[in-house]
């Protein structure tokens, strides 16, 4: 069975710094964290302190609203240190590593021959459950639910994304048993996109509804997908999982491990030579940006440039993140930079009144400059143009502005996270942080309706 | 520029945090701004952003207003010379037109910008730019002898009342440089209307009668000048509106670049054309006589379609609501034109008129998307 969607709407900014689709090796970091800050709304109850020894699968902490959901350790070695922010806020679990991993073992199985709750259980063990996320929300799903469907974006569209058809060869197997125990997981259809521009092994994944999408970015977020195939109504619960995340569930059913090893992409214009590296979820990466990246002056995105965290040169890798992306920070003043035109060449911009437009195939180095200074909301029409969804951009935003949870529900809030107003932030005029703001909205909902 | 830059650094210092004028800072930043773009960067949400912002998109909207204004200039002098019998060589109508327009463009944003910034610095926010518009539109819609005090008091009034009373930029919910017109028209009537106010000098001259093309035709008589003068716009007026020719260039600017909705002025041509259509098919008097086409070329049609009912805060928000709100506008303005005969022109009514029912427009184009989502709901 397969479906087409063609997204007219939305924008694909080309920037320079490509990854290669070669890879590299990238010597084993001294220190690998577990950030319970990359699992949004997650308050971590930990299991370890420091001293503890823990090898790849242990359990550091759950969440304390549902102990099923177990947080595990990438790596093997010695709890160096809890860190911890401000009212005693648990910010990260640093483990400083071994040598030699050594694997906890969960037991190889067929997913298919197992039951539900088996292959639940499995996944919630091992840690993998944080790769679950649910629409509404945009956060770890509730083991308890049945969604009604599961998304998996095999395809990236977003400003130097990776390419996963490249960063999952020689994880094909894997990758297909991580979608056999998906299909366990839901009354309804495990929905893989894949890009309708690129022949890749996904379109030959089985027990999966194949969803061939084309158009530019958002196309490749879930949102977007799930938008056109199986909008979420009120109540209704919709899973997504990164295409990285299928792979490291279907490798736990392989081997029995918890692996959360990946080729995470390194890119963007301050990157020596963009290309693909070996790197685990929370996984050190000052040697990595050290030899590679012209670090003065340079922005490290853990993540891509519309939605991913600034991270510093001795930081982690998060553990949803696929690609590290380096460019340079703004920091400079620009005589006379608003009049119109001006600075065509070297700026990107949506809108006409430059003239990037005209070029569109060029590719950019932007710099981190906001272009501007935040302003009221005066221009419309512009946000429709990037919002793929068949809501109303503006209005839910200013609904979520005014805490107005009635109108945020009718204008549909839970159609909607943050990472698809990412591109509403790149472009209105007015400098307003949608995502945050959409953010905000969100967490008032869990708190209000859940 | 970076000796430009460390001079304004040195000026700006008592302004910065810390220093002795800091709650003025507001004030400086709005002229720091004006020359560099800041040197912001992000520091949440997505770290690249597009190179507009609210001062390009408003300055865009000021070039796209230069045609209509310069060729305003022009015909102040223009029509005050030809009248007069006396030469109209080009620069002397230009400097005549100078003369008479730029005190009212300094009036308009000295008064208007010092109470933006006034309020900036009480509700500590930065100037938002969006009186360097609605400065300049101002005196284009006013008559070319309105007193310069008159003028201050419609600009305070907007400002005060029309803009920042709602909460400022962004906020209002009528055209503040529509509300400047209509104030000066129901407080000073008689140097707003009339027959001795649309050219310089008309009141006080005798030779030169100040009466435009609606007021004629309202007075029952036939309008005095060729399609040809009404759509280069060598006919009196406010001193912006005249021209067609000057106002399409305008509207070209806005359309290409995006920055003024081309669905908004298309539905106000096309709400003018039909109403102008059904009041020639009943032709009971000279306004109603008056070819539909024409209509679209006189009074402040034009200007409204394409610089006033586009203001993207007051007008309807959603792109279908822009549709509706246009036509409406041109429905209502050749409407109120017709029947009004004390105020044969309709624009400025009309335009207020639906800034008032625009949110209404667009909660029931919204309404439909709401509808459809609870209508999966139920089928859910």
């Amino acid at each position: 069975m397969s479906q087409d969607i063609r997204v007219k709407k939305g924008l694909n900014i080309k920037l320079k710094g490509q990854a290669a689709m070669t890879t590299a090796a990238v010597s084993r970091s001294d220190f690998y964290a577990i950030k319970p800050t990359d699992f949004h709304g997650i308050t971590p109850k930990l299991t370890v302190k420091a001293g503890d020894e823990v090898i790849v699968g242990d359990v550091v902490f759950f969440s304390k609203g549902n102990d099923r959901i177990k947080f595990t350790s990438p790596v093997s070695g010695t709890v160096k240190e809890i860190k911890r922010g401000a009212k005693r806020k648990v910010l990260a679990v640093i483990v400083e590593s071994k040598p030699e991993d050594q694997f906890k073992d969960f037991g190889a199985a067929n997913p298919l021959s197992l039951e539900k709750e088996a292959v639940l259980e499995k996944i919630l063990e091992s840690g993998s459950f944080a790769y679950v996320k649910q629409r509404p929300y945009d956060i770890i799903a509730n083991p308890k639910d049945s969604p009604k469907a599961i998304f998996v974006s095999s395809f990236d569209t977003a400003p130097l994304g990776p390419n996963y058809a490249f960063a999952l060869k020689g994880k094909e197997e894997a990758f297909q048993a991580g979608i056999n125990a998906l299909s366990k997981l839901t009354e309804g259809a495990v929905n893989l996109s894949v890009d309708a521009n690129e022949a890749s092994f996904f379109s030959k994944i089985e027990n999966a509804n194949i969803i061939n999408v084309s158009g530019k970015h958002p196309a490749g977020n879930v949102g977007t997908q799930i938008a056109a195939i199986s909008p979420v109504n009120q109540g209704e619960r919709v899973w997504t999982v990164s295409a990285q995340g299928v792979a490291t569930i279907g490798e736990l059913f392989l081997t029995g491990k918890y692996n959360p090893t990946k080729l995470v992409a390194l890119a963007g214009s301050q990157v020596k030579k963009p290309q693909y590296y070996t790197l685990s979820a929370g996984q050190n990466i000052k040697s990595l940006i050290e030899e590679n990246v012209n670090v003065k002056g340079s922005r490290i995105i853990s993540g891509n440039v519309l939605t991913g965290t600034k991270i510093q040169v001795d930081d982690f890798l998060g553990f949803y993140d696929n690609v590290i992306t380096v460019i340079p920070e703004g920091d400079k003043y620009r005589f006379f930079g608003w009049l119109p035109f001006v600075g065509s060449s070297t700026i990107h911009s949506f809108s006409k009144t430059s003239f990037a437009w005209l070029n569109s195939g060029k590719e950019y180095d932007l710099n981190t400059s906001l272009n501007g200074e935040e302003r009221a909301l005066v221009v419309t029409g512009e946000m429709e143009k990037v919002v793929p969804l068949d809501i109303y951009p503006l209005q839910l935003l200013k609904a979520c502005i005014a805490n107005d949870i009635e109108k945020m529900e009718n204008l549909g809030i839970y159609e909607v996270a943050p990472e698809d107003f990412a591109l509403v932030d790149y472009i209105n005029t007015s400098k307003i942080e949608a995502q945050e703001i959409i953010r905000e909205g969100l967490d008032l909902m869990i708190k209000e309706v859940g | 520029m970076d000796f430009l830059r460390k001079k304004f650094d040195e000026i700006r210092k008592p302004f910065n945090p810390g220093g002795k004028f800091e709650k003025f800072a507001p004030a400086i930043n709005s002229i720091d701004t004006l020359m560099f773009v800041p040197k912001h960067n992000t520091h949440k949400g997505a770290h690249i952003r597009d190179g507009v912002d609210l001062k390009r998109v408003m300055v865009t909207v000021i070039f796209a207003l230069l045609p209509a204004m310069l060729f305003g200039m022009y015909n102040l002098g223009y029509q005050h010379f030809s009248q007069l019998g006396e030469s109209t060589a080009f620069l002397d109508c230009m400097i005549f037109g100078a003369w008479k327009f730029l005190p009212m463009l300094l009036v308009s944003y000295g008064v208007g910008l010092a109470i933006e910034i006034g309020f900036a610095i009480y509700n500590k926010h930065e100037v938002n730019e969006g009186y360097l518009v609605s400065g300049m539109l101002i005196p284009l819609i006013m008559p070319v002898d309105f007193p310069l005090w008159m003028l201050a008091v419609s600009v305070v009034f907007a400002v005060f009342i029309g803009k920042e009373a709602f909460g400022g930029t962004g906020m209002n919910i009528f055209n503040p440089a529509l509300i400047a017109r209509a104030f000066a028209f129901f407080s000073y009537a008689p140097q707003m209307s009339g027959d001795k106010v649309w050219v310089a000098d008309a009141s006080t001259i005798d030779a030169v009668s100040g009466e435009t093309i609606l007021g004629q035709l309202a007075a029952g008589a036939e309008s005095s000048w060729s399609v040809l003068d009404m759509f280069l716009g060598y006919i009196p007026g406010s001193v912006g509106e005249t021209s067609v020719l000057a106002i399409l260039i305008g509207a070209a600017i806005l359309i290409a670049t995006g920055v003024g909705s081309w669905k908004i002025m298309t539905g106000v041509v096309i709400g003018g054309a039909a109403m102008g259509l059904i009041f020639n098919a009943l032709g009971l008097n000279a306004l109603m006589e008056f070819p539909w086409w024409q209509h679209l070329l006189v009074g402040g049609f034009a200007f409204g379609a394409v610089f006033m009912a586009t203001d993207p805060v007051s007008g309807a928000q959603t792109e279908k609501g822009k549709w509706i709100y246009g036509i409406l506008i041109g429905f209502f303005a050749i409407m109120i034109r017709v029947f009004n005969g004390a105020y044969p022109e309709g624009m400025m009514m009309a335009i207020l008129l639906m800034n008032v029912f625009a949110p209404t427009v667009d909660h029931y184009v919204i309404a439909g998307n709401i509808k459809k989502r609870k209508k999966r709901l139920k089928a859910a």
